[in-house]
């Protein structure tokens, strides 16, 4: 015989957000032995990579369905339902985006020259952190909703925010960086494969790219 | 044996099975927000509840009693046959304890006093007559029903934004908790000291005027205030707890402060839902002890011992049990949230209890926590409930009413044919 004032507590989605920002961000990770794989040329090491990214991006994907199957619409939330799904979707085009790499890789059986080998691997990690700091952004959801989105908390987070659109900048500096290099070398690869390079690169850049928008579309549920 | 002493045995019997039926039941909604977010266990909360339900009940629970007694049917309309005034009282208690019954046993969010007033109302009105029903005192009861939760959640709204102002939102949560922590336990205190002083302790013969009450009352809530001092110093701050969850410690600090909010809900829910239950068992002791209805008879005190008692015994034989799955189905709430809701509540049903309006506590603090919601403070509000809950005042009045109107005329027809 319950009582009815339990039901009245509908479950939080915010710890859900949270574990699926984790593994999103797990599976960013991988990104950084496939890149030294690549460099490496290590063929055997990227097939494993690729199996984790796919592995992890899964999990993500059940954790995605998992928090939209428990997100009625009767739910009275500090923040929109809508607003908290697309931050979820961007979230779930992150881990899409690191599983697309991977294969892109495989598929073109892809090599980089030598001259971009040590500035790919920056641009790599730097991706990398862009995503970190959108999981440190989304972890602190639940002091946001603690403070009721107000006072100190909000400017931390809006600090943090500011931090992964400083780190998401870095990334495109490296990335055109990176194209320079690759212009330059254009008449001595191989026409398609410069054409797929252009796009890894571009892909890459995509990670940081979506990182900065989780970024951006919890700004939103804070300014509401 | 006797007609009267018939009568005042069955009011007895039906009078502890409501009072045991709101102890079983209704304490624990009362005490949700308290152990749902472990603010306190669940042993603690029987522990204060027992204690602050009984004390709630025998000084505070006089006026709502009256009312229930004699204010919802017009006295005078009974003083030639008062016998019609017994059989609808045995009737009203036997209907709401049938009907709480089946809806808790079925997880509906049926109020106490919406069924105890429905019920009288019913076999007033259908039974007696049309004009035996005090209308414009319903229309007031009616009106509180709907004014209580909105005043809970505005209250609750402000105190949650005063918490948010002067601890949560600052740069030194934790120095400013512990800094502010007595003051909200002042203001707890000194409302029910206040109020109880006031208008409860009538019954004691007591006489203390307004203004002394008032300095007793800042007497008493100041050396509660000295307490929470020692209190919120001795909790333990643990660094570590504050890595994953920032607000930690803070609400720690509030744990401590839930104490006494967890105390005041009981004394408040004490004070006005123990009227359901010996309301109308004081209604039929008066009419056969006096041999008619008067308006002035004294509230007899073992009335008030019955029902307090009786809620403390359904808590001690069944309420635990339920408390214990409050305790484990709500998971998402903290104690800086559950003491803001419980706080309002607990002052908007205590000035209830003392105008003498039988207010519904649970509506009253799922208002109350619907305003800290509105302050953007919990995580998920499920408002089906909410909507249940509104669906169950339209079912409860009539149900209240017809099961009264049908043992009215069934103890009509036994004891008077």
């Amino acid at each position: 015989m319950p009582s009815y004032l339990t039901n009245l507590f509908g479950r939080s989605p915010v710890r859900p957000l949270q574990e699926h920002m984790t593994k999103v961000y797990a599976c960013v990770t991988q990104l950084t032995p496939l890149f030294e794989a690549l460099v490496a040329n290590d063929q055997e090491k990227i097939k494993e990579v690729r199996q984790d990214i796919s592995a992890m991006e899964s999990e993500a994907d059940e954790l995605k369905w998992e928090l939209r199957n428990h997100l009625p619409t009767g739910l009275f939330m500090p923040v929109d339902r809508r607003d908290l799904l697309e931050v979820l979707q961007m979230q779930d085009k992150i881990a899409n985006q690191a599983q697309d790499i991977a294969g892109l890789i495989i598929g073109r059986r892809m090599t980089l020259p030598e001259q971009m080998h040590e500035s790919f691997l920056v641009y790599g990690r730097r991706v990398v952190d862009a995503c970190k700091q959108a999981l440190k952004v989304i972890n602190e959801l639940d002091e946001l909703v603690e403070t009721g989105f107000r006072g100190a908390e909000v400017e931390r987070v809006q600090d943090m925010i500011n931090e992964l659109n400083a780190i998401e900048n870095d990334t495109d500096k490296l990335q055109i960086k990176l194209r320079d290099m690759l212009f330059e070398l254009e008449d001595t690869l191989r026409p398609t494969d410069v054409m797929f390079t252009y796009r890894l690169l571009e892909s890459v850049g995509n990670v940081a790219d979506l990182s900065q928008r989780v970024g951006s579309r919890l700004q939103l549920l804070l300014a509401r | 044996m006797d007609q009267i002493s018939i009568y005042i045995i069955l009011a007895a019997v039906f009078g502890l099975l409501m009072a045991w039926g709101i102890g079983a039941n209704d304490v624990a909604n009362a005490m949700a927000t308290s152990v749902g977010s472990k603010a306190i266990t669940v042993y603690q909360a029987i522990f204060i509840a027992a204690i602050f339900e009984f004390a709630g009940a025998y000084l505070a629970g006089g006026s709502v009693t009256s009312t229930i007694r004699k204010g919802i049917v017009d006295s005078l309309y009974f003083a030639d046959n008062p016998d019609l005034l017994v059989f609808g009282m045995l009737a009203s208690l036997l209907s709401a304890g049938i009907w709480l019954f089946i809806a808790s046993r079925n997880g509906w969010p049926v109020s106490t006093t919406h069924t105890i007033v429905g019920a009288i109302v019913g076999f007033a009105a259908v039974g007696v007559g049309m004009d035996a029903v005090k209308w414009g005192k319903v229309g007031t009861i009616v009106m509180s029903w709907i004014v209580s939760p909105l005043l809970a959640g505005t209250i609750a709204l402000m105190i949650f934004r005063s918490i948010q102002r002067l601890i949560l939102d600052t740069d030194k949560p934790l120095d400013n908790a512990r800094k502010y922590g007595p003051v909200y336990i002042f203001a707890v205190v000194f409302v029910i000291a206040m109020l109880t002083m006031k208008k409860g302790l009538k019954h004691l013969s007591l006489d203390i005027s307004t203004g002394e009450s008032f300095v007793y009352a800042i007497a008493v809530a100041f050396v509660f205030a000295i307490i929470g001092v020692f209190l919120v110093r001795r909790v333990k701050v643990d660094p570590d707890a504050d890595l994953n969850f920032h607000y930690a410690n803070v609400e720690k600090v509030f744990a401590v402060l839930m104490v006494f909010t967890a105390s005041a809900m009981a004394f408040a829910h004490g004070s006005n839902d123990v009227a359901n239950a010996i309301g109308p068992v004081a209604a039929v002791v008066s009419t056969v002890t006096t041999g008619g209805v008067l308006q002035k008879s004294v509230l007899p005190t073992w009335v008030l011992l019955l029902g307090g008692g009786g809620i403390v015994f359904g808590l001690a034989t069944y309420g635990f049990k339920v408390m214990k799955t409050v305790g484990q189905k709500i998971t998402e709430l903290t104690p800086s949230r559950g003491f803001a809701a419980e706080l309002s509540a607990a002052s908007t049903v205590v000035l209830a209890s003392f105008t003498g309006l039988p207010v519904s506590t649970t509506h009253t603090l799922v208002g109350a926590v619907l305003g800290v919601g509105l302050a953007r403070g919990i995580a998920a509000l499920n408002m089906r409930v909410v909507g249940n809950i509104f669906m169950s005042w339209v079912v409860t009045l009539p149900a209240g009413a017809i099961m009264s109107i049908m043992f009215f005329y069934m103890l009509k027809g036994i004891f008077a044919p």
